[in-house]
């Protein structure tokens, strides 16, 4: 179980925003979605089978990308070829 | 023709080519898919104004098949959702009876097909997005095996899950999309270079159609599951064997599922900060508030709620309780299907546990999440899986799901083909 402050705390790791007024049911949705995910405390460590999983990594070759008025196109703001992003201090 | 079920987010009259597989066909496509010069916003308001700068594989595709790409469709925002409600711009509404949903997240799509806007529609598929609509609307959809069809351009919402899809009226024209969109792509590392190059032959004589127990359990609409036991009667009339068979693991798929996607989500949804697109921020303001409202002014609810449940499942001190498990569930769902494929060469069940909801019905999100049930299993395993439709209850459309093995596609897409064959015959 989370409670409203857990969840204002998970909203602010994730950069979202839920409004003060949406809290106490958006609460008790997440509780009751997480009851649901309950279940999964009953399996055992032990996987049957094993995936095969296997890396698909390739060699990092440069090569040419779009160009660059193409990509600052759909930015709100860009200045001197930069994309204009929040002060980060 | 007027678009009266809000299927479309964006029209568009590119006339197609003159040459081709698809020469001058209509191709709707949904709105998660990248298309230079058209609007994508996947349904959501924080795209809204996006104009990619290229073209998903599937697209170029598409053009060099000379399909003529009519717009893009209506989806749950960023495929999250089972309904088409979730839509920042208004629910789309099922060309069968509009006071019901068309089903989700490519429920769009799904209606351009149904209503006639489009012969054919490409769709995505997490958890049922091609599936569910397509059996909600009366149509074919089939979600390929994973690897098959490049990503390549796809606005990722849950990659080790989603696939594109083809969707269309029919057996036929869902197998000619299929082959098209299937050629081989490097740029997308999780392909096998297993295109589809089948024509689909009618016919499951000999074939053997497991039918889990579980596809049948609580939840499951009594008069669905009669239509589609009368459907698999069908099957064995056309000389397939029908055994009876179990899948365990369908008890934890769903919460696997659920974990699984919301955990990939909320990593694949961080790069919207409106900076690089979208609607942009205060850019005088410290960045981690000017994301916070930004993102949380405009994703819609379901969208905040996965991103925050991903956030959690994979927070230090659940991550053993919640993704660790799911990801156990997941391979015991993967062992499941290669255990009955040993000896089973088709799963056939209901696609979706009733049949369309009535807009506003499936107000509650875990309700919402509990409607994918069927649809989940072969998205956990990788493997190919088809809904046909299979007659009606009161009026709405039944869809018949069957699951193949890995890169049996064709084996599926025959299957389907067959009781197609002798459903309208």
């Amino acid at each position: 179980m989370v409670d409203e402050s857990d969840v204002r705390r998970i909203a602010e790791l994730a950069d979202v925003g839920i409004p003060a007024d949406e809290l106490p049911t958006f609460t008790a949705q997440f509780n009751r979605i997480l009851e649901y995910f309950d279940i999964l405390d009953t399996l055992g460590d032990a996987r049957a089978g094993e995936r095969r999983l296997h890396t698909v990594l390739r060699e990092d070759e440069p090569c040419p990308s779009l160009p660059r008025e193409a990509v600052l196109g759909n930015a709100a703001e860009n200045e001197d070829g930069f994309v204009k992003a929040p002060r980060v201090m | 023709m007027e678009d009266r079920y809000n299927a479309y987010l964006l029209r568009s009259d590119e006339p197609g080519g003159s040459m081709g597989p698809l020469a001058g066909r209509t191709v709707a496509v949904k709105d998660n898919i990248s298309t230079a010069g058209l609007e994508t916003t996947c349904g959501s308001r924080i795209l809204k104004g996006y104009v990619p700068p290229y073209d998903a594989h599937v697209v170029t595709l598409l053009r060099e098949a000379g399909a003529a790409i009519n717009g893009k469709t209506n989806m749950d925002e960023f495929g999250m959702g089972s309904t088409t409600e979730n839509s920042g711009f208004g629910p789309t509404l099922n060309p069968v009876d509009p006071t019901r949903v068309p089903g989700g997240s490519s429920g769009g799509s799904a209606a351009a097909v149904a209503a006639g806007l489009a012969e054919l529609a490409l769709g995505t598929d997490t958890g049922g997005s091609i599936r569910c609509p397509a059996a909600f609307c009366g149509i074919v959809g089939l979600k390929p095996t994973y690897g098959r069809v490049s990503r390549y351009g796809l606005v990722a919402y849950a990659n080790s899950l989603e696939t594109i899809g083809p969707m269309a009226r029919t057996v036929g024209d869902v197998s000619a999309l299929y082959r098209v969109i299937s050629r081989h792509d490097p740029r997308d590392t999780t392909m096998q270079g297993r295109p589809y190059e089948h024509d689909p032959a009618p016919t499951v004589a000999g074939r053997r159609i497991g039918v889990p127990a579980e596809f049948f359990g609580e939840g499951v609409d009594s008069r669905v599951a009669t239509r589609v036991e009368e459907a698999i009667e069908t099957l064995s009339a056309c000389g397939a064997t029908i055994v009876p068979v179990s899948m365990p693991s369908m008890a934890s798929a769903l919460a696997a599922y659920y974990v699984t996607c919301t955990s990939e989500a909320s990593s694949n949804l961080a790069r919207y900060d409106g900076v690089r697109y979208g609607p942009g921020g205060e850019t005088a303001r410290p960045w981690h508030e000017a994301f916070t409202d930004v993102r949380g002014s405009h994703f819609g609810e379901e969208v905040r709620r996965r991103i925050l449940l991903g956030t959690f499942a994979l927070s230090a001190g659940y991550y053993g309780k919640y993704y660790g498990k799911a990801q156990t569930a997941r391979a015991n769902v993967a062992a499941d299907f290669e255990r009955l494929f040993g000896t089973i060469d088709l799963l056939a069940g209901p696609t979706m546990p009733t049949v369309a909801y009535r807009l506003g019905e499936l107000a509650d999100p875990l309700s919402m999440y509990l409607a994918d049930i069927l649809t989940v299993p072969a998205n956990l395993a990788g493997v190919p899986a088809i809904s046909v439709p299979c007659g009606e209850v009161d009026g709405l459309p039944v869809g018949l799901q069957l699951m193949g093995r890995m890169f049996d596609d064709e084996a599926v897409i025959d299957a389907a083909a067959a009781y197609e064959a002798e459903a309208t015959a």
